[in-house]
């Protein structure tokens, strides 16, 4: 599947692996957000990740499971190597400069970093949304949401633009406030309405996994809730990463939780510990967790 | 109750207020602003002066006949169409040339590059913003020479010339204004699973659309009065000629230049077309500056 960047067809879409609710699928209209019965959302397994940025060991020997249709959250203090350790799950990473990535990520069991594996292929499974808002300036809203269509040089007509792109704008709950306004420019809205719009982009290419580094960190709080709530709704659909660095909203809007920590400046960072989120809230198997999560520092 | 904000008597004379050092600061800071202003005036002067001057006696020059005729075949009389149309063709086919070249070469430099090459790239380029343009003349004839014989004068030569002074000014502006898109509008492009040069054409190059007209428009009107590359490459001429590759073309230039030295009987009219020449040269240039600012404000995305 990573060889060759294939377009997945209806068919696989019916097959019974899924997740989704049977009423979703029968209420959903045309351009609902497809309930997407059996489009399986994958799983990320990281074994032994160690990232480099040239000679700085940033983060070590990071093994865990990302598991499908959840939310993970990646928490810890400034500079853990959160931030570095989700761009190796899309290979965002080793387009910094001297950055390099050793050991082995796999998206359902396919070794993303394989020596003949495309790394545009790979984003293309794995979208991103960033912590700052980067709707493109040059473009409309439409032409926004649709970018992932128009720069993947997927050849659709006007009309199945038009559907992707009020199903995207539908599923990040922003069609009612601009599907009046689809052809001003994209940089037109407030800041949640931005990054809403960011995210639609990233949905509208289909992906199986969603990453997300500190996307409310720029929000007010209004806006953060909107956010929360969409990832509450996408999770069903998408198997979601979110760095952040707001124990509390980990707390609400995650079901598995990763922490990572760092001993000193110059040393690399590193998972501590993974697992339930209520778990590492309430009870934690390490010390370190523990003082984390209860504010003993951070 | 009463107003709970007293005023406080001061009890010693006040540390606010300003003593002598005020005035003194006061009247230096009017003394710098009379010598700044000042400096500004003396540095327009030539300037205006210029302008005024060329103005003065390039408008008797001007005329219909000056737009319209060129100067075949007569003798003293005559117009500098063919001198204009030649410096458009010329101007023309240099930045078709340079452009592309030079948008590519920025695009390598801030995107590909790395390492040794980019820094031996840059280095050249600096050299070559500094090539006097006779050296460029003479090496765009060089070249001819060895293809067509000794004596070639084309239209293209003198295109050659000057590309070579207009493409250093070309990559500079364009590598800055690909510098400037940030960082985070290609990381977006790239969490979509868009290949490379994708993102470059339809990200980057979108973003920095106005910078790199304007900074075209500039390089351009950098070139459009040199006179001593084309005297060698492109050669002096009385009559019309638009096609690059065939013979002799004359220029505005090249024009003011030969009008100036050979008057030729009817000397005052000469005078007078050689300060048209330099006039429309000067409008040229207006209108190509002020055509880049328009097209910047037109253009430019406002990157949040």
């Amino acid at each position: 599947m990573l060889g060759a960047a294939t377009k997945r067809t209806p068919t696989e879409a019916e097959e019974g692996k899924g997740k989704m609710t049977d009423s979703r699928a029968a209420t959903a209209t045309s351009t609902e957000p497809v309930a997407a019965a059996g489009r399986p959302a994958k799983t990320i397994e990281a074994r032994g990740v160690n990232l480099f940025y040239g000679d700085f060991h940033a983060v070590e020997e990071v093994t865990m499971t990302i598991e499908p249709n959840k939310v993970t959250a990646l928490i810890g203090s400034s500079g853990c190597g959160k931030t570095t350790f989700l761009r190796s799950l899309n290979r965002m990473h080793e387009l910094t400069p001297s950055a390099r990535v050793e050991g082995h990520v796999a998206l359902d069991g396919e070794d993303i970093y394989g020596a003949a594996v495309d790394p545009v292929a790979v984003r293309r499974l794995i979208g991103m949304v960033f912590q700052q808002p980067n709707p493109f300036p040059t473009m409309s809203i439409y032409d926004n949401v649709a970018a992932g269509l128009n720069l993947n040089a997927r050849k659709v007509s006007k009309a199945q633009k038009d559907g992707v792109v009020e199903r995207s704008l539908r599923g990040a709950h922003l069609w009612d406030e601009v599907k009046d306004r689809l052809d001003k420019p994209g940089g037109s809205l407030s800041g949640g309405q931005q990054q809403r719009l960011c995210i639609a982009r990233a949905i509208a290419v289909e992906p199986e996994v969603l990453l997300m580094d500190e996307p409310c960190s720029a929000l007010d709080p209004v806006a953060t809730l909107a956010i929360e709530d969409l990832i509450a709704e996408l999770k069903s659909r998408y198997t979601i990463v979110i760095v952040t660095h707001n124990m509390q909203q980990a707390a609400r809007a995650s079901d598995v939780t990763a922490f990572f920590n760092i001993e000193g400046t110059g040393k690399p960072g590193h998972l501590v510990e993974v697992g339930a989120t209520e778990e590492i809230f309430t009870k934690p198997q390490k010390q370190e967790t523990e003082d984390y999560v209860s504010g003993r520092f951070g | 109750m009463e107003s709970s904000v007293q005023t406080l008597a001061p009890a010693q004379p006040s540390r606010l207020l300003s003593s002598g050092l005020g005035w003194r600061r006061r009247s230096v800071n009017t003394v710098m602003m009379v010598l700044i202003a000042g400096a500004f005036v003396l540095a327009m002067i030539p300037l205006f002066s210029l302008v005024f001057e060329v103005a003065k006696r390039g408008i008797p020059g001007l005329s219909a006949d000056f737009f319209t005729t060129d100067a075949r075949g007569v003798v003293g009389g005559g117009g500098a169409a063919h001198a204009i149309v030649g410096t458009l063709v010329i101007t023309g086919v240099a930045s078709l040339i340079s452009v592309p070249i030079g948008i590519m070469a920025a695009i390598y430099l801030n995107e590909y590059g790395t390492g040794r090459l980019r820094r031996a790239l840059t280095f050249f380029v600096d050299v070559m913003t500094g090539i006097p343009s006779i050296v460029a003349g003479l090496f765009a004839y060089a070249l001819f020479e060895l293809f067509f014989g000794p004596g070639i004068r084309l239209g293209v030569m003198g295109s050659v010339a000057l590309s070579l002074l207009m493409i250093p000014i070309v990559i500079r502006s364009a590598e800055e204004v690909l510098k400037i898109v940030p960082n985070h509008l290609r990381e977006a492009a790239y969490a979509l699973g868009t290949p490379k040069w994708k993102v470059i054409a339809k990200i980057v190059l979108p973003t920095a659309f106005a910078g790199l007209i304007t900074g075209v428009m500039i390089a351009i009107a950098r070139i459009v009065g040199e006179t001593a590359p084309l005297l060698v490459t492109t050669g002096v001429v009385d009559s019309m000629n638009s096609d690059p590759f065939n013979g002799r073309m004359q220029n505005l230039a090249v024009y003011a230049y030969n009008e100036y030295r050979s008057p030729g009987v009817m000397k005052q009219a000469a005078y007078d077309k050689a300060w048209a020449a330099a006039l429309t040269l000067i409008a040229i240039v207006m209108i190509l500056n002020v055509a880049a600012r328009l097209v910047y404000r037109r253009y430019k995305t406002e990157i949040r």
